[in-house]
């Protein structure tokens, strides 16, 4: 797993600098780089009553979540609870999987994503995604960039485009002077914020992020991390994570999903994350934030 | 294994010197088998170059064969060759690749879609002189081709395709999942997600294989003698009228000549064929090296 967990996040949060008591996890209450209260945000998507299916079995129960604009949404849970079904059910990924099929809405803008007029490779370009392992084209770094610019009809200059989108990304300075060296020679922390680039070059409404940092070591968890507090000014964030304290860094607000019976996920609890390590009110979610299970 | 010692503590028997000499006999073998192989190579090569060499000039390159093995050249065997090649090649090309495409990225899973993949492989192993004898009936009589040059490289593209769907096909399924996802994430239709994410990752792997059959091709002589290939041609071919003649069989009708100088001459011919297969490889080679200058898995 993940050894960021014992280190300190300070370098990022001024507001964390003191530690909170109790719990060893920390957690950045406020601050500068903290949004305004994550009800203040207009919903950019929101799940209601959505479900999940491949074939018969039931993976995904009744979740509804708002996402909102300008924040982290962390998805949480123990492994196989359907966090990753329920990310990439909402950029339509799963529709590629045979036999998986929705019930329920998904608004992206009070537009139903699966609605019947809605052609899901329009719904990728909006909801894009990274995922858990760094995933470059063996390209150049710069095709790696305008590949998704290119393919969607991009207008502008997409030397500028390319430029913009890795000095979004934290990558600029690293690679300016190599950009027709291979995306697969850069190391795997540079890999995934060349994926970041590449999501964020097709200028998506969300960006869903699939364990972006289980991959990599502490020191580019770290990078990713700042990095996606950075983003959220532009950008809505939904990341899915096995790693409490990255939710518990990163995310303004949290959804603790878990299994039932009949090992369909369903949501648990869902507010914002400091209720939600600090005050949970359901027994499961204290059980799994403080670690006694998952 | 021996039986283990009577111990209160369980014990290992290290037999380190028996685990070392199975491992030295091992290598021996892998080295005997490697070695011989060479050798045969090398036997086979000495006696072709030390007949063939002395033949070898620009006039057997350039001249037309003869009665006479002094005045004897290949000229029309290499350009059938050539021609014969590249109509081949410009065949196959497409439709392997894009058989290949179509079985690993659009054809549902499906009873179908394995009773393809099956047949093809067998058809991969079906004897060449059958593909002679379709090529015959279809090319030759049925679309009324003849006995021409373009009939023969339309059967040895019968003959070399499924090699040629095989293999992209392989190059095709070992690019991870993640790839076809990451162009998916990105509103890349299916057509752009080949385009972009597959066709260049496969590219290396793919173009191996076609020239690999196409090697297999050139040195083709059994189904082109059923398809008109002659084996006296004293002029160039021309693709669409009839008498041609390529390296293979040319070398074919020299051998079966008893006189020792004409069994030289076959021998510069086939030095002059494995040139050709030499100079095919390298090319495969510099352009594999190329187009995998990004990819690393």
């Amino acid at each position: 797993m993940n050894v960021t967990a014992t280190e300190a996040p300070s370098v990022e949060s001024p507001a964390s600098g003191a530690a909170p008591p109790g719990p060893a996890i920390r957690i950045a209450t406020s601050g500068p780089d903290r949004a305004a209260s994550p009800a203040e945000q207009p919903t950019v998507v929101e799940l209601q009553d959505l479900s999940g299916f491949y074939g018969s079995f039931r993976a995904v129960r009744n979740v509804s979540i708002e996402i909102k604009r300008n924040q982290i949404s962390a998805l949480i849970g123990p492994s196989g609870c359907g966090k990753s079904t329920l990310l990439r059910t909402v950029n339509r990924m799963n529709d590629l999987v045979p036999g998986y099929r929705t019930e329920g809405r998904l608004l992206l803008d009070g537009q139903d994503l699966y609605g019947k007029n809605v052609d899901p490779v329009a719904v990728r370009r909006r909801v894009g995604m990274v995922f858990q392992k760094p995933n470059p084209f063996p390209k150049t770094i710069w095709e790696n960039v305008a590949f998704g610019a290119k393919i969607n009809g991009y207008k502008g200059d997409l030397n500028e485009l390319v430029e913009r989108s890795l000095r979004r990304a934290a990558l600029w300075n690293e690679v300016k002077d190599k950009l027709k060296q291979s995306g697969m020679a850069l190391s795997g922390g540079q890999q995934q914020r060349l994926c970041i680039a590449r999501t964020i070059a097709v200028n998506p409404e969300v960006i869903l992020m699939d364990e972006p940092c289980s991959a990599l070591d502490p020191r580019s968890t770290l990078q990713i991390e700042e990095l996606m507090r950075e983003l959220k000014r532009e950008y809505t964030i939904v990341i899915v994570t096995h790693n409490m304290q990255q939710a518990a860094r990163v995310s303004d607000t949290t959804v603790f999903m878990t299994m039932g019976e009949d090992r369909a996920g369903y949501v648990v609890e869902q507010g914002e994350t400091v209720g939600i390590f600090t005050n949970p009110k359901n027994q499961l979610t204290e059980d799994y934030v403080s670690g006694r299970f998952g | 294994m021996t039986a283990a010692t009577t111990s209160v503590r369980p014990i290992f028997e290290p037999q380190l010197a028996r685990r070392k000499l199975r491992g030295t006999i091992f290598f021996g073998v892998c080295v005997a088998a490697i070695g011989l192989t060479l050798l045969t190579l090398l036997v086979l090569l000495v006696d072709i170059f030390t007949r063939g060499v002395p033949w070898l000039s620009a006039d057997f390159l350039t001249g037309v064969p003869s009665r006479i093995p002094s005045r004897a050249g290949l000229l029309p065997a290499l350009v059938g060759t050539i021609q014969m090649g590249l109509i081949t090649g410009i065949v196959t090309f497409p439709l392997g690749i894009g058989a290949a495409i179509y079985l690993e990225e659009y054809a549902p899973e499906g009873r179908l879609t394995s009773i393809l993949r099956t047949n093809i492989s067998n058809l991969a192993g079906v004897p060449s002189i059958i593909y002679g004898i379709f090529g015959l009936a279809l090319f030759v009589r049925a679309l009324s081709l003849g006995y021409t040059l373009l009939a023969g490289a339309l059967t040895l593209s019968l003959l070399i395709l499924p090699v040629v769907i095989i293999s992209s096909m392989e190059a095709i399924r070992a690019i991870p999942d993640s790839q076809r996802e990451a162009a998916y994430a990105l509103g890349a239709s299916r057509w752009q997600m080949v385009r972009g994410a597959i066709l260049p990752a496969a590219g290396p792997g793919i173009l191996t294989g076609i020239i690999l059959a196409m090697a297999r091709a050139i040195g083709e002589t059994a189904p082109l003698i059923l398809i008109g290939a002659v084996t006296f041609v004293t002029y160039l071919p021309h693709p669409l009228e009839g008498g041609y003649t390529v390296l293979p069989i040319q070398i074919f009708s020299w051998i079966s000549r008893p006189q020792d100088d004409f069994q030289a001459i076959a021998a510069a011919a086939i030095i002059v064929l494995l040139t050709a297969l030499f100079i095919l490889n390298a090319l495969a080679l510099v352009l594999r090296a190329r187009l995998s200058a990004h990819v690393r898995w």
